[in-house]
């Protein structure tokens, strides 16, 4: 059991910044995250994006704010529990949460604070009806272990890096490989869409263009899935032990809908005295929450992660008192 | 209607028409004005071409900007895409799209 003073529900700049704020107050933090890295989605999604409202940063790329922020609070050594999905939420009876995540992984806190953004990133699943069917019974969203693929048929649709990347590494791998993609073109880099190409020159991948997957089919098991082109000319059947759709990660909600908390349009909403939900202990801060004049700018949850630190303090150090110092008097942080 | 006004068509997923009448100065995309006037669109990303919340079909004949790479890369990872497929956010609403015509793509519920 990991134990702490705040667990914080997302490693993104908001969540890393409450570390900071919290490590004034003289408070442990621990992170968990669904992602394998901190950052959020300005990782995840947009790390070459400058952002320009940064105070103090005329312009800042995404990726490089999040290695300052992380920097930043380093001397407060928090926890990391990264590439696990924060699960179930109990209240014991000394007030305290046990967070769970869905490894099995749990933490113990006084206070728990949610700076999940838009939610955990979920691969995207294609809309084909029985697509649930298979899960695990032939299809994987990601590639975990290679191996399982050795001399299996597998089909793998998308035309971004990691479907390209998959089907080279796979095609020494499975038996058989077919890559069915929507447009002529990849967006991929430029040498795996060549090594792609070649690759179906040569035969070892069965490449499919300006197509998509429109049927799974099995007993129980994948067994088939059949293909359209869009041309027209009828639907192409090919029989195989799995499909791996690869079409990036979207965010959901997920299992935070089901904490108790107050949900609004898919946001949390708090009390903006202190970020505070309706369940006393748990505070939501950054995009997910929303409240009256709600803006989802990293300044806004900035801004958020020091108040709600305050209040976190109040919970978990009812007895002593709580002095506000600036840094510029109180020195280095963390020495 | 003022100068600086003009009228978009949005057909919601239940088949309903929205008239929507938008300025066209204010630098507002079909996503943001879809938003502003509650229908069901998201806009997750913030209209950075980065979710797919906001992909509509083009129903009229308005010339459009070319599809940025983001907006190609981005449809790429989408569901339902068709030949007029555009995300909302990448679409600016300027004089010459008055009488624009769009339809809310369906939204992935997986």
């Amino acid at each position: 059991m990991i134990e702490t003073d705040i667990l914080i529900i997302g490693a993104g700049p908001t969540g890393i910044f409450a570390v900071f704020e919290a490590g004034l107050l003289k408070l442990r933090c621990h992170l968990v995250d669904s992602l394998p890295q901190p950052g959020g989605q300005l990782t995840e999604i947009y790390p070459k994006k400058p952002i320009y409202d940064i105070p103090g940063y005329p312009e800042v790329l995404a990726g490089d704010l999040v290695d300052s922020l992380m920097e930043q609070i380093k001397a407060f050594k928090p926890g990391f529990t990264l590439g696990e999905r924060a699960e179930s939420c109990e209240r014991q009876e000394d007030g305290s949460f046990i967070v769970t995540t869905n490894k099995g992984t749990k933490h113990k806190a006084p206070v728990v604070a949610i700076a999940g953004g838009l939610g955990s990133f979920e691969p995207r699943k294609p809309p084909l009806s029985n697509i649930l069917d298979y899960e695990d019974k032939g299809i994987d969203y990601m590639v975990k272990d290679p191996e399982k693929y050795r001399g299996k048929r597998i089909v793998i649709a998308g035309g971004g890096d990691s479907a390209l990347d998959w089907t080279i590494y796979l095609a020494d791998v499975a038996d058989q490989v077919s890559m069915v993609h929507r447009r002529k073109k990849f967006r991929g880099a430029l040498d795996s869409v060549e090594k792609v190409e070649q690759l179906a020159d040569a035969q070892r991948v069965n490449l499919i263009t300006e197509a998509e997957v429109k049927g799974l089919h099995g007993d129980g098991r994948l067994e088939a899935v059949t293909v359209e082109k869009k041309s027209g000319g009828g639907a192409l059947q090919i029989d195989t032990d799995y499909f791996i759709p690869l079409f990036g990660l979207s965010p959901k909600l997920g299992p935070l809908a089901d904490w108790g908390l107050e949900v609004e349009k898919g946001a949390i909403k708090v009390d903006t005295l202190d970020y505070s939900t309706n369940v006393p202990g748990i505070f939501a801060i950054g995009d997910i929450n929303t409240y009256e004049g709600k803006l989802k700018l990293i300044l806004c949850g900035f801004h958020e992660a020091t108040l709600m630190a305050q209040s976190a303090y109040r919970i978990i150090h009812p007895d002593k008192k709580l002095s506000f110092k600036y840094t510029t008097v109180a020195g280095k942080p963390g020495t | 209607m003022t100068e600086d006004t003009i009228t978009i068509h949005v057909e919601d997923r239940d088949g309903k028409t929205h008239d929507i009448e938008a300025p066209t100065d204010m630098d507002f995309t079909v996503m943001e004005i879809c938003k502003a006037s509650d229908l069901p669109v998201k806009g997750t990303c913030g209209g950075m071409a980065l979710c797919s919340t906001c992909q509509v079909y083009v129903l009229s004949d308005h010339a459009l900007v070319e599809k940025s790479e983001d907006e190609e890369d981005m449809l790429d990872q989408a569901f339902f895409v068709e030949e007029n497929s555009r995300l909302g956010c990448q679409i600016k609403l300027r004089p010459e799209l008055d009488g624009l015509r769009v339809k809310l793509a369906p939204e992935p519920v997986l």
